[in-house]
């Protein structure tokens, strides 16, 4: 089973991208799994004197449900043309300590929705730099959901065939990052 | 025999590279000046032919580079640069290396990230020469420039001047040690 980590940048709950994250789940194809990560609103603010062993227990939680999947599908909001500060928070997080980051060699998608025009472009772009920085291995595929209350419907179920089919495309690229990672396992690196 | 020809008749045959001594490094323009980074774990050899011409090999582990902030280590060893965990080493070959005439000038090949590209190689090499422990040693000094967006390594970050952060030409020093393994 390949397990993919979905993580909304956005808390609401009727968010945009939390949907467009429960729209993949229904273009996975057999044998791979998306969980949806729950605890982003419960990760504490970051700061080095709480960055300790054994870290916070919401931020164990974090760094251990990434280390246990295969890869990771963040889909983010734009808020004032970047990241939302939480999700920013939880990798500063994630991202501790640098050499052993669960996110290190990861393979991970990036997406986003927006109500405005863009799909989140800025965002995205600022998160794919975060991620690189992080050591994680963003693939180059990306979905860019623009007016989103235009490509969901009342149930929240996404209406959109060709951000559908977007979708699958970039869980497609992320899943042969994955494959080729476990086909070509290399001795892990460390400082 | 000349004296060209004695020295090429005591090279003849294997040397290994004694990796305690020799370094591996590289330089690149950083903003205002230059920025300097070694490979810890090197391996290599040269192969003396009867003829005095050389083949090098060598080869470095790209988690093993090394620069002063364990931040930018890691940074160079992700994807965003060398991507360690798919192209653990770097590597290097030439043939054609004229020992006896103390310099080099050679088309070598160097892998990085899984590319392969044609560079010229340039430097000094010594005649072998008897150390303090009984063995026979070579040492090389060696230059290569390449650029490395051609190796997928385009990592950059932009200036409010409009430059960019980190050059594309980036200089390959090596020190090379080499003691008789045959």
């Amino acid at each position: 089973m390949t397990k993919i980590l979905g993580i909304s940048g956005s808390l609401r709950r009727d968010s945009y991208n939390t949907r467009l994250l429960e729209a993949a789940v229904q273009l996975l194809p057999e044998g791979v799994e998306l969980e949806l990560f729950d605890g982003l609103k419960e990760i504490p603010p970051y700061d080095e004197d709480d960055d300790v062993d054994p870290a916070p227990d919401h931020v164990a939680r974090l760094r251990e449900t990434i280390a246990g999947a295969d890869a990771v599908f963040i889909a983010t909001p734009e808020y004032n043309s970047s990241i939302p500060g939480q999700l920013k928070n939880a990798l500063d997080w994630a991202s501790r300590p640098l050499m052993t980051n669960s996110m290190r060699f990861k393979p991970v998608a990036v997406a986003g929705a927006s109500t405005g025009a863009f799909g989140a472009v800025w965002s995205q772009g600022e998160l794919r730099k975060v991620l690189a920085a992080m050591g994680a291995r963003v693939v180059e595929a990306e979905v860019a959901v623009g007016h989103a209350p235009a490509r969901f419907d009342g149930d929240g179920q996404l209406v959109d065939d060709d951000i559908r089919e977007q979708l699958a495309e970039l869980i497609q690229v992320l899943l042969a990052a994955v494959a080729e990672r476990r086909e070509a396992p290399t001795q892990p690196v460390a400082a | 025999m000349t004296n060209t020809e004695t020295l090429t008749g005591a090279s003849v045959g294997t040397w290994a590279l004694d990796a305690v001594h020799s370094n591996v490094g590289f330089e690149v323009k950083y903003l205002v000046g230059n920025f300097r980074g070694q490979f810890r774990d090197i391996d290599g050899q040269l192969v003396v032919n009867d003829d005095g011409r050389a083949a090098l090999e060598g080869s470095a582990r790209v988690a093993s580079v090394d620069v002063k902030d364990e931040m930018l280590a890691g940074h160079l060893q992700s994807p965003d640069f060398f991507d360690a965990e798919r192209f653990p080493e770097i590597t290097f070959r030439s043939g054609g290396i004229d020992v006896a005439s103390g310099e080099i000038r050679a088309q070598g090949e160097i892998t990085i990230k899984g590319v392969t590209k044609a560079v010229e190689i340039s430097g000094t090499i010594t005649p072998p020469s008897p150390d303090a422990y009984g063995k026979q040693r070579i040492g090389a000094v060696l230059s290569a420039t390449v650029d490395r967006t051609d190796f997928g390594v385009n990592w950059n970050a932009p200036l409010p001047g409009g430059d960019q952060a980190l050059g594309d030409e980036v200089t390959i020093n090596a020190e090379l040690f080499f003691t008789r393994s045959d």
